[in-house]
């Protein structure tokens, strides 16, 4: 295995030396992870309030197809790095050719989809770059006004403090934030939000949830006019410790909870009679031309697979209408939903915290409440 | 003098306080509703080390001691009762009298079974016309060249068909009395071994509570419990033990019930807000918790006593008529605070009320406890 | 053979949180719990453990309090652990952290066949950084995200889960694996376990112990060796209350329809 970077004079901390915005660009199988659209969606934005180049950071086997369409999203270029050991993702030949490339190419922000493998990878190049890696963000922002409106928004941190944002204590020194990625998500499942800054290291790296950033519209002349750069791979067998036995698709179609408009999701409600309880979610989710989701109880209890799980530890979701039946609605789990555009929740505990964040509220048994609820859908449906 | 359990008595508590939330709890109601006994539970605590936790390392066990095996009981019994009785009944009726009064060579064949070798023990004491006054027993055992012949039956012998070793009581010599009593081990393989009806019961339907007869029963001599004669004083001797398991039982029983209507009443409103603030609620709960602090002093300190090798016969008596006496107190009016909800099946309460009763019975009624403590205040 | 397993004490946040008036977590008045993801590392361990009868270690890196932790982990099983804790490791990220835990492996000593597991991600900072970062720092392999293990010889064959299906990967110890809950079922502490686990060694690594190694210097540990710095730390606003509906009878279910549609959401 060898981790040695290229370039032997390579030093994160040479701050000027940094120069540009690079986005990760997942394929697998030569299918480019839908993530990626958003980071050179949320990249593009990044890059203008600097005023510097947005790169998409291409790794495969006869990838190049897939330029185009990143140049659609708002990439200036694509560095391309195309090696038959890139064809399947291992950490140990991807993390070699991307230290490699940004030790020579210096961009001063790199952005990552926090899919599992950017978030094996992520991580693993930042200490091989000796630089600071903020994983799992939902929100970034360059800008320090966009970020001052950002904060109004979104925190409780009074207007005061907000305002008088402008320098970070550094090792006892004022650092001047202005031209910092700041990078902000939650901990503590989302009760609690940090914004994150790498001030004397780059590049800036951050690990971006997919789902949260949204996609910007596609631009065709954009498209046409991507740049490509090669570069040129040096990759042998002896690089990796690792080999890819295969590579196995799940053979049941995962639920897209997270492009959903309309998720259903059970809770511990279901208990009594959970096939019951699953099957009338289904049809509500049905009626709505939704998905079935589920708390974290209901994917531990082994009722639903962990693909089904909205929250903290499963997936975020923002549909237009969010059922929530029999979930008294921990932090986690609203950590994944609460940003739904419209909430309903069904429970049996008047008390439930689910009722706190819920748009309308309905105080009864799950078992009783959902088929009614399912009948006028229906009607209302019909009625339009 | 310090009344806080030492770090590993509390890590036991916290051992099992999981072991009770995930693996106990969710099977309760069923294993009441469908009178099962909760076979995959048990396994698990043979091989966490609960069942037989007094053994010695030497004979398959892991060498605890009476306070471990009490507070195992206890928190089993938070959430089931049931589990509670069939650990109580196994560790104190049936390894702790082979322990005490086995031979080196009774304990290196039937402690390892009780442990390792994953068989449930259990104890024949009482007869249809032999309750509490045990020297009415009928049951016989008779010497016949190199084994004993046994006649006769017991009845509501808890672990009763599930058991496999048998601590059995039967009159060698029915003009002696009490003095005629001979205990002997008791494999259901034996040929004349049978297991009767399976009661019927109130509560504790986990448990599987059975009669069992002996007809021309052969029992190996070598099977003789302590010498011919004493099986009485072994039975008492055991049954002092016993009552700290019970005592036990009742106490995680009563604590099982507060925290359920603990936690019901700050979710319950009336009149505009929760329950809890009334102050007839907080007193109740109150009460509950002073009865819980003192059942718990008064089992662990006789647990402690007899680890100690110190008399513990009042201490134990007092302490299983205490708790369950409490037991039955708290979990009636924990249900009254659930009001009607309380009397369905949807919450716990009604069973555990029923479980409840069983503890001023079994292992000497409170009648019984009564004459233990007075036998031993000097009247 | 040895197996190395990293683990971490961590707030329960399951129940309440409880936050100062200045947004940061107020970690003393909640309870602690082993990290759940943890809890499958050491599991894993403990299964390689009951096939070859290699030795098992813990390893946290925390305040002394984490000592019971750390009995609770050889109350499960592991023969020992090492308690990496000192004055100059507090405020470390988890570049810092990953370097100190590489430190503290690499004293331990890692040799041909040893394997390093790992919990997927902490609680409190979901990052999922260390393990990858003390993977790198000691020049071993990684496999992140395993849900089966099986170890052949000196190589470890792991499926490894993505979102979408699974590799199966085949890697050379010594390595390092990042476990997660489908994984395995952890174990119960047992009570032969609880029993002996004041007598099973613990050792204290702090930086007196730690300052030779390489990997340890004022700048790559702590606040200074931390690459990362927060900026601010807030607490989001309260969504406004929606509201409750009456009663939930047929009526109000066809009450909520109507409002649904009336909003467009239908």
């Amino acid at each position: 295995m060898n981790m040695i970077l290229s370039n032997p004079d390579y030093d994160s901390t040479n701050l000027e030396e940094f120069k540009n915005i690079w986005v990760f660009c997942e394929q697998r199988g030569g299918q480019m992870m839908p993530t990626t659209y958003e980071l050179i969606s949320e990249g593009r934005k990044l890059a203008d309030q600097l005023g510097v180049k947005l790169c998409g950071l291409l790794l495969g086997e006869n990838v190049d197809g897939l330029a185009k369409d990143l140049g659609g999203y708002g990439a200036d270029e694509v560095i391309l790095c195309e090696h038959p050991l890139l064809k399947t993702y291992t950490t140990d030949a991807y993390a070699k050719v991307i230290c490699d490339t940004i030790s020579w190419m210096k961009p001063e922000v790199f952005l990552i989809g926090a899919t599992n493998i950017g978030r094996d990878l992520g991580p693993r190049c930042a200490a091989r770059l000796h630089t600071g890696l903020c994983a799992d963000c939902t929100h970034l922002d360059i800008d320090l006004d966009l970020y001052k409106a950002f904060l109004h928004e979104a925190s409780t941190l009074p207007a005061e403090r907000i305002d008088g944002l402008g320098t970070a204590k550094v090792l006892g020194k004022d650092h001047d934030i202005s031209r910092d990625l700041k990078m902000t998500r939650p901990a503590f499942g989302g009760n609690l939000m940090a914004s994150i800054i790498c001030p004397r290291f780059r590049p800036a790296m951050a690990t971006v949830r997919p789902g949260v950033l949204k996609k910007a519209a596609y631009d065709e002349a954009k498209a046409k006019a991507i740049s490509v750069t090669r570069f040129s791979v040096e990759l042998s067998e002896d690089d990796l410790a690792t080999e890819v036995l295969e590579v196995v698709k799940a053979a049941k179609k995962l639920v897209d909870l997270v492009g959903a408009d309309y998720v259903v999701s059970v809770g511990r409600g279901i208990s009594t009679d959970v096939e019951g309880g699953i099957k009338l979610a289904e049809e509500l989710a049905d009626v709505l031309g939704g998905v079935v989701g589920g708390s974290r109880v209901a994917i531990d209890s082994g009722w639903l697979t962990s693909d089904h799980q909205v929250g903290q530890t499963g997936k975020t979701v923002h549909p237009k209408v969010y059922v929530a039946l029999g979930i008294s609605g921990s932090i986690q789990h609203q950590a994944g939903m609460k940003e739904s555009e419209c909430i309903v929740a069904v429970n049996k505990n008047e008390g439930a915290p689910i009722f706190d964040i819920a748009d309308y509220g309905i105080c009864g048994d799950l078992f009783k409440v959902t088929p009614m609820l399912i009948e006028a859908v229906k009607a209302a449906k019909a009625a339009k | 003098m310090d009344f806080n359990l030492s770090r590993e008595y509390q890590l036991l508590r916290k051992m099992m306080a999981e072991f009770t939330e995930n693996e106990v709890k969710p099977i309760a109601a069923e294993t009441d509703r469908t009178c099962t006994y909760p076979k995959e539970n048990i396994d698990k605590l043979f091989e966490l080390g609960v069942m037989g936790i007094c053994v010695p390392k030497e004979y398959g066990g892991v060498g605890a001691d009476p306070l471990a095996s009490a507070i195992c009981i206890e928190e089993l019994s938070k959430q089931c009762a049931s589990t509670g009785d069939i650990v109580a009944t196994h560790n104190g009726l049936c390894c702790d009298p082979i322990l005490m009064h086995g031979t080196d060579e009774q304990k290196a064949k039937y402690l390892p079974m009780l442990t390792t070798g994953r068989k449930v023990g259990a104890f024949c004491l009482t007869e249809p016309n032999a309750g509490s006054d045990a020297s009415k027993g009928t049951t016989e055992a008779k010497l016949e060249g190199d084994h004993y012949v046994l006649n006769g039956s017991k009845v509501f012998i808890t672990n009763g068909y599930v058991a496999e070793v048998f601590v059995v009581f039967a009159m060698t010599d029915k003009s002696k009395g009490t003095r005629g009593i001979s205990a002997f081990i008791v494999e259901s393989s034996f040929p004349g071994f049978s297991v009767g009806k399976h009661e019927q019961k109130m509560g504790l339907h986990g448990s599987p509570t059975a009669e069992i007869v002996f007809q021309d029963c052969i029992v190996p001599k070598e099977n003789l419990l302590g010498q011919e004669g004493k099986g009485f004083k072994i039975a008492m001797q055991t049954l002092d033990g016993g009552r700290i398991g019970i005592a036990a039982q009742a106490l995680g029983i009563a604590e099982g019930a507060m925290d359920e209507a603990k936690a019901y009443v700050k979710t319950r409103e009336q009149f505009g807000r929760p329950i809890s603030k009334f102050q007839n609620t907080q007193f109740v709960l109150a009460d509950m918790e002073m009865g819980n602090e003192a059942g718990r002093l008064l089992t662990y300190q006789a647990a402690a006593r007899k680890a100690a090798g110190q008399p513990y016969t009042k201490e134990a008596a007092i302490a299983k008529l205490w708790c369950s006496e409490h037991a039955m107190k708290t979990t009636t009016k924990a249900l009254q605070m659930f009001g009607g909800y309380g009397y369905t099946q949807d919450y716990p309460m009604e069973r555990m009320m029923r479980d409840a009763k069983i503890t001023e019975i079994y292992e000497g009624t409170s009648e019984i406890q009564r004459v233990v403590i007075s036998n031993n205040i000097g009247l | 053979m040895k197996i190395l397993v990293c683990v971490k004490q961590v707030p329960d946040t399951s129940g309440k949180i409880a936050v100062n008036p200045d947004g940061t977590l107020n970690r003393a008045s909640m309870q602690t719990i082993i990290n759940p993801d943890d809890m499958n590392a050491v599991e894993a361990a403990l299964k390689l453990k009951d096939e070859t009868g290699c030795p098992v270690y813990a390893v946290t890196m925390g305040p002394p309090p984490a000592e019971s932790m750390l009995r609770e982990l050889m109350a499960m099983g592991c023969d020992g652990s090492y308690l990496v804790s000192g004055r100059e490791f507090g405020g470390s990220d988890t570049y810092a952290t990953s370097q100190i835990l590489a430190a503290a492996l690499d004293t331990i000593g890692i040799e041909e066949d040893d394997i390093l597991f790992c919990g997927r991600q902490a609680i409190d900072g979901d990052t999922a950084q260390v393990g990858p970062q003390i993977a790198e720092k000691l020049h071993i392999p990684q496999v992140t995200y395993a849900a089966d293990i099986h170890k052949d010889g000196n190589t470890v064959t792991v499926r490894r889960m993505l979102e979408d299906g699974y590799m199966t990967i085949k890697v050379k110890t010594p390595c390092l694996i990042t476990c997660i809950k489908e994984l395995n079922t952890p174990r119960y502490m047992s009570v032969a376990g609880i029993f002996g686990a004041w007598q099973r060694p613990m050792t204290v690594l702090d930086y007196e112990a730690l300052k030779d190694n390489a990997l340890i210097d004022k700048s790559t540990i702590g606040l200074s060796g931390s690459p990362t710095n927060i900026l601010t730390s807030f607490t989001p606003p309260q969504k406004g209350a929606g509201r409750m509906l009456e009663g939930n009878n047929m009526a109000t279910c066809e009450k909520l329809a109507s409002i649904l549609a009336e909003k467009h959401y239908l």
